[in-house]
């Protein structure tokens, strides 16, 4: 219903805009709600709802630990949830800063880069750098 | 139609905790239920009802009811976690009130600790894998620096818990974990993720369980005292840690709710308590959500061994998943030492004559809730 199934589904397109450089999140045409992860079908928004918005990038630490590893295995590394602005929070990282200067309430501006960790990626991912950086 | 006391657990039985070395899952979930038939007087053949479920199986009843030589006419195989089995008393309850089974066997096995896997066959969405989050200590972690940004609560109320379940572990012989435990241990051990150390993370066992449940009268002509089964509520909330509304708030609030309301209890009536504790930030949070203290209160509610033996609640009286025992999905042994309890065979831990007891089991991130409520012939 409403959707054209020879057309990429909903995490393969938001992959596809982040392979292109672009940051779109689904919106639902009626409410304004955006959501995050991409979705085919979900309370408050139909499949015929959805439309693909750019978003600011822009966001806050919501909360961040500092997953603890040695160096011979890559070092320690933050992993973060991060709320946007239009509201929805991401499962991330905060880049460019050590893992124990990321603090709640930080913040923060999404970069659409190449994963640096393992498992290498075939695709770019959102990623997050103090924004004053 | 209510539930409520009609049906009881009159079985209980582990086998093979802590390192069993070159034995399947399903080995240990049999030998665990040769351990609860033997303790509830039945025979496998009694057996027409199976619940089972591991991170390790996608048909576990079909596994384990082939290792049994059992024939079960119906069976669940939920999984959410390691909710699961208080679930499954749920499912065992309403299966059995409808006259499809009898005698329902709810069993679990694995081997974590000596295979080195506690995920299994565990799938994880493309967008929470890429970014290699270490689960599901990460999501418990940023729970816990929520929880301490929010409300003030500290690493001291986090080491709180697992001095508590030690020293509960310490009253009962077949704990993993024996020796003394202090705070400054707890807080001096290194970080895994912060703010959780080494020792604010369960176990990794491999070990079985297994519960029957059977109907209230059958219940009354079997040799153990029954432990009747009053309320269970579930709640599922969320997959993926970045879904959680509030990482401070669980749906421990749902199924809690809905397990007092079955019961007809509040949690002031509450007895004796278990609690999922993977990591130490999860009590806290479900002292808060079950409503033995106000939401923030969590912390100091466990300060000065506030849940450790002679504190103001018994809580873990087994010593938990941090001390006792943790193969992945700790449900079922915390159903285990709330009957236990309720029988009165607790031992140098036994709570003083309780009439009720609750078990609270968590699946995924604080993905999914389940509460039961259990309680002696005195409850009904």
């Amino acid at each position: 219903m409403g959707t054209s199934f020879n057309q990429p589904g909903p995490i393969d397109q938001y992959l596809k805009y982040l392979a292109a450089g672009q940051f779109k999140l689904q919106r639902s045409r009626s409410s304004g709600k955006y959501y995050y992860y991409p979705r085919a079908f979900t309370l408050g928004m139909s499949s015929r709802d959805v439309e693909w918005v750019d978003v600011s990038g822009l966001g806050r630490v919501y909360s961040s630990t500092i997953v603890r590893r040695s160096a011979k295995h890559g070092g320690d590394f933050n992993i973060a949830l991060v709320e946007l602005d239009e509201g929805p929070r991401m499962l991330t990282r905060v880049l460019g800063i050590s893992p124990d200067e990321v603090e709640i309430g930080m913040r923060v501006r999404a970069r659409i880069e190449p994963p640096s960790w393992e498992p290498a990626a075939s695709h770019p991912l959102v990623v997050f750098y103090p924004e004053a950086s | 139609m209510s539930i409520r006391g009609k049906t009881a657990v009159v079985g209980i039985g582990y086998a093979g905790l802590g390192s069993s070395p070159g034995w399947t899952p399903i080995e240990l979930a049999a030998r665990a239920a040769e351990c609860a038939l033997a303790d509830a007087g039945l025979h496998a053949e009694d057996i027409d009802g199976l619940c089972a479920s591991t991170f390790y199986h996608l048909f576990p009843t079909l596994s384990v009811s082939e290792q049994l030589g059992i024939s079960p006419k119906w069976s669940n195989a939920d999984m959410t976690g390691g909710s699961t089995f208080i679930a499954q008393v749920l499912q065992a309850a309403l299966a059995i009130k409808a006259g499809l089974c009898t005698n329902v066997l709810i069993v679990y096995g694995s081997a974590a600790r000596s295979t080195k896997d506690i995920y299994g066959i565990i799938d994880l969405p493309l967008l929470q894998a890429s970014y290699a989050p270490l689960l599901p200590v990460g999501a418990y972690a940023m729970s816990a620096a929520r929880h301490m940004h929010q409300f003030g609560t500290t690493r001291r109320h986090l080491a709180e818990v697992a001095v508590a379940a030690r020293k509960w572990a310490q009253l009962n012989p077949d704990a993993a974990l024996q020796s003394p435990l202090s705070i400054e241990d707890v807080l001096n051990s290194p970080m895994v993720c912060d703010p959780l150390s080494r020792l604010d993370c369960c176990l990794v066992s491999d070990g079985g369980g297994a519960l029957i449940m059977t109907s209230a009268e059958r219940a009354r002509d079997m040799p153990q005292p029954p432990v009747y089964v009053l309320g269970v509520g579930t709640a599922h909330s969320h997959r993926d840690i970045s879904q959680m509304t509030d990482l401070t708030t669980t749906g421990a609030v749902e199924s809690g709710q809905r397990a007092y309301n079955m019961a007809g209890v509040t949690v002031a009536d509450i007895d004796v308590v278990q609690l999922y504790d993977a990591f130490t930030i999860l009590p806290i949070l479900f002292l808060e959500d079950l409503g033995f203290c106000k939401k923030g209160e969590g912390g100091p509610f466990v300060a000065d061994g506030g849940i450790a033996p002679g504190g103001r609640l018994p809580v873990n009286t087994s010593g938990g998943g941090l001390s006792f025992v943790h193969p992945g999905m700790y449900g079922l042994f915390a159903l285990h030492e709330t009957c236990v309890q309720l029988r009165g065979h607790g031992g140098r831990r036994q709570v003083k004559s309780p009439t009720l007891g609750l078990a609270h089991g968590n699946g995924g991130y604080f993905s999914h809730q389940a509460t039961a409520i259990l309680g002696t012939g005195a409850s009904l």
